[in-house]
């Protein structure tokens, strides 16, 4: 049987109600200070914009080349998809997996889920199977790293522009550029909200 | 905001990780399910302290090979060469990128070596019984929690050195087998924090106040 209006704490358990907050508002627990949901307007529409442009750079950063190396006449270059399969290659699936999970299709997924989810809240139409995207959009989150892979990108560069002329491909800006936008659309999305929304929807 | 009674689980409610719902607890269920999202929910996350020892265990017995093992291994006109992560940390250094240097020392060495040991102090205070300060352990906690992705910074150097590094006039690289151990630290010491159940902090405190005893 489900109980309304009481909420309790992630992080620390404790039993709170639920209470409407001014726009601008964050609720955080009493007890550890974790927050718990914030209200700011316009926060649906927000984050949907920042999603359904990510997921436009996600398309472009995959399509096209990463960074390139100019060795003599020679320019050799890579998406990430053929850098997970360079890595397969050499026998090295387990780490190739993990890549794949943690730059494709984790962001992919976490992006998609918020798409899915708030698309049809804009038109006031609850999402079909809405509790298990959500929860879905929340096992995969720890597990999307794309800011990481941008760091580690410019690692290897610094590494390798020693050695020969490094070449930067439109997909390192498409993933940057989807680095910041992935992570303004999960800065703007509120869960809790979208409940409420739901609850007054059709 | 009110405080009704202390926590969910004295109450007898379940918290849903999935979607948020509280839901009333069926004395003596042995699995209850969410009825709104379906996931399976617990008064406390299955067998938080065992699970979280069994991953910090293994990260700790795989971390050795991870930097012993050479992670990287370059072969050119000039012979082989293997490279162990430290190894590539004073490369860069000796290169003249020393922010790069400490970039990576600090994701690859010192970040995972700080999670464990932060987990092993959070996993002996919990199941001592601690009491004292929870706030800054849920806090550190939630550091633990944000900063366990960025050792993962080197698998994807390696990644990237890899796929266009196959020049055979000049060089290739291939990846180690220090990279699978590596790997498996990182996911390991991921999957410890995510079992680790900060609720159990805040359970001792009930329990020392006299209260009857949360159920784990």
């Amino acid at each position: 049987m489900p109980t309304r209006a009481l909420i309790a704490c992630h992080e620390c358990d404790l039993l709170q109600r639920e209470t409407p907050l001014p726009p601008g508002g964050s609720a955080r627990c009493q007890r550890c200070g974790a927050q718990l949901y914030r209200y700011r307007r316009g926060s649906l529409d927000r984050s949907l914009a920042f999603t359904l442009a990510a997921l436009v750079l996600f398309a472009l950063a995959n399509t096209f080349p990463i960074v390139g190396l100019a060795v003599g006449g020679d320019l050799v270059q890579t998406t990430l998809l053929g850098a997970v399969a360079a890595l397969y290659a050499q026998g090295m699936w387990l780490v190739a997996g993990l890549v794949l999970l943690t730059t494709i299709v984790t962001p992919f997924t976490e992006l998609a889920a918020m798409a899915y989810l708030q698309l049809p809240l804009k038109f006031n139409r609850v999402p079909r199977a809405m509790p298990q995207v959500l929860r879905t959009l929340n096992l995969v989150r720890e597990w999307s790293m794309v800011e990481v892979f941008m760091l580690g990108v410019l690692v290897a560069l610094v590494k390798l522009a020693r050695i020969a002329d490094v070449v930067p491909g439109i997909a390192l800006w498409s993933f940057g550029a989807l680095m910041l936008l992935t992570a303004a659309a999960k800065a703007a999305f509120e869960p809790h909200q979208l409940w409420l929304r739901a609850g007054g929807a059709r | 905001m009110s405080t009704v009674q202390p926590s969910a689980a004295r109450s007898g409610l379940l918290l849903c990780d999935g979607c948020d719902l509280l839901s009333r607890a069926v004395p003596g269920a042995p699995r209850q399910e969410c009825p709104r999202c379906g996931a399976s929910i617990h008064f406390r996350k299955p067998n938080s302290i065992a699970r979280t020892w069994a991953y910090l265990i293994a990260a700790v017995i795989l971390y050795i090979p991870a930097n012993v093992l050479p992670v990287m291994e370059t072969g050119s006109l000039f012979g082989a060469q293997r490279d162990t992560i430290l190894s590539g940390v004073v490369y860069l250094w000796n290169s003249g990128s020393w922010e790069l240097a400490v970039v990576v020392f600090i994701a690859s060495i010192v970040v995972p070596l700080a999670k464990i040991i932060a987990l092993v102090f959070l996993l002996l205070s919990v199941q001592l019984g601690a009491t004292w300060q929870p706030r800054q352990r849920t806090r550190l906690y939630r550091v633990i929690e944000l900063v366990g992705r960025w050792s993962m910074l080197d698998i994807y150097v390696i990644t990237i050195l890899v796929a266009l590094v196959q020049i055979k006039a000049l060089a290739t690289i291939t990846a180690g087998p220090g990279t699978v151990a590596f790997g498996a630290v990182v996911v390991l010491t991921i999957l410890a924090a995510m079992s680790f159940d900060p609720r159990l902090i805040w359970d001792r405190l009930e329990n020392a106040h006299g209260a009857t005893a949360a159920r784990e």
